[in-house]
């Protein structure tokens, strides 16, 4: 794995990394992802991916509320809030 | 006569039933076990006050005719299940401070049975190892020690610091949770038992996922009847959590006569590994022998998958890890390190608050994940894990439960693997199977190694037959009959 593609899956994982953390993780992740390419050599044509691996069907319930006016709770833990809302950053540019 | 915090669970409950010391005396023997035993690490978060405040109320039920069934017994609660109102960080800073304003349904129960809890109790960071060692909190020590050598020693991880509360003698019993081996690898290492349910046995809600398709709670205790009495108490269905089996839980302290008579164990070839140390081999042939000795019949079975199970979880667990691990961004928990740019305050904010390991396999699963690559990994490793599941079914119409050593090691130094991830993950190689299958496991202590430190059996059982793990488990306890404690227990009675 090369400097740039670990660069990029930084990025996609929402992760920051300097020249010098990305270069000392690439060898680790190459050899990680080099030892989990002997799959490769299993034979697995007509074996069907395995999601679920005991047999209980996922069970489905109507669709209303039963929970909720915890607003509190919810957001007891947010680093900001303010009238019931998260706080984030500002997200949508104004014109001009 | 021991202390009242070196008792086992079933020995305190019979104690407190008959009015020999009350839930507060038994509580305040295990907080000074845990004042005298600070070097260890074992906990996050040491929650005393609460434990005597939940022991009062234990005895005032109890004089009132109203204790349920471990009605106070003091517990540690590994740091991955929300506790309402009690800090909660799955050993990472990420979630430094984070006070959940909800109960674990697993520790919801085992509140509701009159359980003690003295505190959360050391993680590696999400569950992400095996040492304890990838905790922000610090690595937790084992409390054994290798005979003439002071060396520190890791407890086995993820749930290590349970198990070194258990084996100090801290704590009657423990939550721990298993996603690869992370109950039984140290409860290996710290002598002590502990038992991974079948997936889907106890709920998830409320417990800080890591690989959804491979966590499931269990107990940790000193022996196994103590880990029935408990996992009683953890399993049942609950509608919070989809994969959460609605079939009937059975009374596991029932049957649990150690009578293996005319069971089928199987003993897999394949987990016979190169530079496996003497001592494991031996004792992994003394403990087909105890069984036989017990009227149980020994079967050679194969398990030809073995040898690209660890592949398989380290490619199936990154990538579910990663996606779980992307609700961490600074919103609704934990610290945030502020940016006035939405996806640098997420970026900014993760860095900060994942360690290493973390990150490490966060990568990995977002590699392969992506666009070009899912095919080629995550649905490869889908397959290759029905082959796995299908070996264990086949091994199953010949034996009813199958021994293995649950380590190749014993307990080693700390800061040995670090730099080299591929070396640690070997050691995850008689665990990891079992979590590909959903199958239960138990590790129970067996005898000691040549430099005096614990090695442990392992019984893994059909989905859903934990019964008959406790069964064979509690036959290789009565053969084994580990009695050793570590070194620092034995020094306070001295």
């Amino acid at each position: 794995m090369d400097i740039k593609t670990v660069e990029r899956v930084a990025t996609l994982s929402r992760l920051k990394m300097t020249r010098e953390e990305a270069e000392k993780i690439a060898p680790q992740l190459s050899d990680i992802l080099s030892w989990v390419e002997m799959l490769s050599n299993v034979d697995t044509d007509n074996v069907e991916p395995l999601a679920n691996v005991v047999d209980i069907p996922l069970k489905l319930r109507k669709d209303e509320v039963n929970d909720g006016a915890i607003a509190d709770k919810v957001l007891a833990n947010a680093p900001e809030e303010t009238g019931g809302f998260y706080v984030v950053p500002k997200i949508v540019e104004q014109d001009g | 006569m021991s202390t009242l915090n070196e008792l086992t669970i079933a020995k305190a409950l019979d104690g407190l039933k008959n009015k020999e010391f009350s839930a507060s005396e038994l509580t305040q023997a295990c907080i000074d076990a845990m004042a005298q035993a600070k070097h260890l690490n074992a906990f996050i978060t040491e929650t005393p006050d609460l434990a005597l405040e939940q022991a009062k109320a234990s005895d005032e039920r109890r004089a009132s005719g109203q204790a349920s069934a471990l009605d106070g017994i003091p517990l540690a609660i590994k740091d991955l299940y929300c506790t309402d109102g009690v800090q909660t960080t799955a050993g990472s800073a990420i979630l430094k401070g984070y006070t959940p304003t909800y109960e674990s349904t697993v520790t919801q129960n085992l509140k509701d049975a009159g359980v003690v809890m003295l505190g959360k109790a050391n993680t590696d960071e999400f569950a992400m190892g095996t040492t304890t060692e990838t905790s922000h909190y610090g690595a937790t020590i084992n409390p054994w020690k290798a005979e003439g050598d002071d060396t520190d020693l890791i407890p086995g991880g993820s749930s290590g610091g349970s198990a070194a509360a258990v084996a100090a003698r801290i704590a009657l019993g423990a939550t721990g949770t298993d996603t690869g081996g992370s109950i039984r690898q140290p409860a290996a290492m710290c002598g002590i038992t502990g038992i991974k349910p079948t997936y889907g046995r106890c709920s998830r809600w409320g417990i800080v996922s890591y690989a959804s398709s491979f966590d499931q709670a269990g107990p940790m205790a000193k022996t196994v009847d103590d880990c029935a009495l408990l996992l009683n108490e953890m399993a049942g269905h609950d509608a919070k959590d989809s994969t959460s089996a609605n079939i009937d839980v059975p009374d596991f302290t029932q049957g649990l006569n150690g009578d293996v008579k005319g069971m089928k164990i199987g003993i897999p070839k394949e987990y016979q590994v190169d530079n496996m140390p003497g001592g494991i081999s031996k004792l992994w042939e003394q403990g087909a022998k105890w069984l036989k000795e017990q009227g149980a019949e020994i079967v050679d079975i194969s398990l030809p998958t073995t040898e690209h199970a660890l592949a398989t979880y380290y490619i199936l667990v990154p990538a579910e890890a990663s996606s779980n691990l992307a609700r961490y961004d600074g919103v609704r928990y934990g610290p945030r390190v502020e940016d006035e740019n939405l996806n640098e305050m997420y970026a900014k904010t993760r860095s900060e608050g994942f360690g290493v390991e973390v990150k490490r396999r966060i990568m990995v699963g977002t590699y392969t994940l992506s666009a070009g690559y899912y095919d080629a990994y995550y649905r490869k490793a889908q397959r290759v894990r029905r082959l796995i599941l299908e070996d264990f079914n086949n091994a199953f119409e010949k034996c009813d439960a199958i021994l293995t050593p649950p380590t190749p090691s014993a307990a080693f130094p700390l800061g040995s693997h670090q730099n080299d991830p591929v070396t640690m993950y070997l050691n995850d190689i008689f665990t990891v199977p079992i979590n590909l299958a959903g199958l239960p496991a138990m590790s129970v202590p067996a005898t000691l190694n040549s430099k005096g430190l614990p090695l442990g059996l392992q019984i893994i059982g059909k989905q859903w037959d934990e019964s008959s793990v406790l069964r064979v488990g509690q036959a290789i306890e009565k053969a084994a009959n580990f009695s050793a404690q570590p070194q620092s227990v034995n020094k306070k009675a001295a």
